[in-house]
């Protein structure tokens, strides 16, 4: 079964503590949390469980329809601070809800600004199959 | 079975069947056809002439496309025997196919696409996972390429400059796949350099050797290096000097373009035992050129660390705000911005403009060292770089 791991910017429920941005972390602390990353990544890829893993940029504009032979309509902000903002993720093939969740504990466990975790919040989704579903007559 | 032997088949073999009167499109399906069969079943049974094999095999996969077509539309079949193509024949068939497939009405996306597959042999699987797409998209986007030139006739009239960027852009595409993009784009420049005497030409392999020979300086714990901090004892000097052969070749025709200057850049560098100890004064002679001549924004950019080191970093820090209206949206202004700053000793104002510039690039690498630059800055470890 697929779970999406996602990664935030901002947005889910309060912070455990809070983080600065990485930039204003000691320069080896921001090392060892690139470092987690790759270590994940590795760790997924062995485990034969990894999918898929990407980084979204931080900048985003809404798109809409804009009627016939209009331009989309575009809006790029301000949204409100407590918006939502999607960082990134890891697609996992894994064998259970229980290990999607462990994966998502691990990665919410990458080293903060003082090398403690960070207990990040991982929003854990479940992707749809496109198989017919367990036959009713089982 | 020599892989790059096969793959350095494929554009001969479609140019045969070509000339043989087949269309394109149908020859390079022909000749993918065979080539996936070839990756199959050579390792066991490899012939013993691998390009009659090839034509065979696609010749025969042509005759039964064509029976299944006779029924709609009556063709001759076109099969006169040509002689086989000297060595100065294959050249051109590489300039002929590349040519089409960087043909001008094409995206670029398409080009590179379809010349990897029918100039540099490789299969859709393999070009789908070099750029981290389902197979079934690059197939489409292949098949869509070559509907897009169907009428377009295999002629030496192709526009080299879009060759050239065609072949630059996928030396830049990275390798997250199986395939060495940047290898394959030597690979290719280098035969092209064999059919055209274009100074160009080998200014583009020039640039392409210069940088590659600092590859393995260029990261460190899966981290990206920059130019002034790579351990240059790395550097591949083999791979330099062949580099600064061939762009002195180049230059001596007289006739420089942008991948000549850019190459006289890069050599400077990898000629230079330090960053400190560059050529800055001739390094900013070549970007006054470059600049004259392509003016793009990260061309006069890259000019400005150049003058902070000839003229002085003020100079140069006055120069970059008459581009600020210009570039203040390009990642490359404030990382420049920031390494004139920390220059200056103004290293809170540096870490804002590396922070800035982290936002902006869409390199996953080229963020985290940015981030990276800006921590080092804010917490007063940042080493000044020409000390």
């Amino acid at each position: 079964m697929r779970f999406l791991l996602l990664k935030h910017y901002r947005g889910g429920p309060d912070n455990h503590h809070d983080v600065p941005p990485m930039d204003q972390w000691e320069p080896e602390r921001v090392d060892d949390h690139m470092q987690s990353l790759r270590d994940i990544s590795r760790m997924l890829e062995e485990s034969g469980e990894l999918v898929d893993a990407q980084a979204l940029h931080e900048e985003r504009v809404f798109v809409q329809y804009g009627g016939e032979g209009a331009s989309p309509v575009t809006t790029d902000g301000p949204y409100p601070e407590t918006s939502d903002l999607a960082a990134g993720w890891y697609m996992v093939d894994v064998e259970s809800r229980e290990r999607a969740l462990e994966i998502a504990a691990i990665v919410s466990a990458g080293p903060d600004q003082h090398g403690e975790p960070m207990h990040e919040w991982i929003e854990v989704r479940q992707v749809y199959t496109d198989d017919g579903g367990v036959p009713t007559e089982d | 079975m020599d892989d790059e032997l096969l793959r350095g088949l494929v554009p001969q073999v479609i140019a045969i069947l070509v000339r043989r009167g087949n269309d394109f499109a149908t020859a390079e399906d022909a000749v993918q056809d065979a080539l996936v069969e070839a990756v199959r079943t050579w390792p066991s049974t490899p012939p013993a002439n691998p390009r009659a094999w090839l034509i065979t095999v696609a010749q025969r996969r042509l005759i039964d496309v064509r029976r299944s077509e006779a029924a709609r539309r009556r063709r001759e079949e076109a099969d006169a025997d040509e002689p086989e193509p000297g060595p100065s024949e294959q050249a051109d068939d590489t300039l002929l196919l590349l040519a089409l497939c960087c043909h001008p009405t094409l995206t670029p996306a398409s080009s590179i696409a379809l010349t990897l597959r029918a100039v540099g042999g490789l299969t859709t699987a393999e070009i789908a996972d070099a750029f981290l797409v389902p197979q079934a998209t690059m197939a489409q986007r292949i098949s869509r390429a070559k509907a897009a030139i169907r009428d377009v006739p295999l002629d030496r009239t192709g526009d080299l400059a879009v060759m050239l960027r065609v072949l630059y852009l996928v030396f830049h595409a990275g390798h997250r796949g199986k395939v060495d993009l940047a290898a394959e784009a030597v690979r290719l420049t280098r035969q092209l350099a064999r059919a055209s005497a274009e100074p160009e030409v080998r200014g583009l392999l020039a640039l392409m050797l210069l940088h590659r020979a600092r590859d393995a300086a260029r990261w460190r714990d899966g981290r990206l290096v920059p130019l002034d901090r790579q351990d240059r004892s790395l550097w591949d000097t083999r791979e330099i000097a062949a580099g600064v052969g061939l762009l002195q070749s180049a230059l001596a025709k007289g006739r420089p373009g942008e991948y000549q200057l850019q190459a006289a850049i890069a050599a400077l560098h990898d000629d230079a035992a330090s960053w400190e100890e560059t050529d800055w004064g001739q390094v900013l002679g070549w970007y006054d050129d470059l600049v004259a001549l392509a003016g793009n924004p990260v061309a006069r950019l890259g000019r400005l660390v150049a003058v902070a080191h000839v003229r002085g970093g003020g100079r140069a820090l006055v120069e970059l705000g008459e581009l600020e209206e210009a570039c203040a949206g390009l990642s490359q202004f404030h990382a420049v911005r920031g390494y004139l700053l920390e220059l200056a000793g103004d290293r809170a104002a540096a870490a804002e403009a590396c922070a800035r510039a982290a936002g902006l690039t869409t390199s996953a690498p080229e963020r985290d060292h940015l981030t990276r630059r800006a921590a080092e800055l804010r917490s007063g470890q940042a080493q000044q770089p020409h000390e």
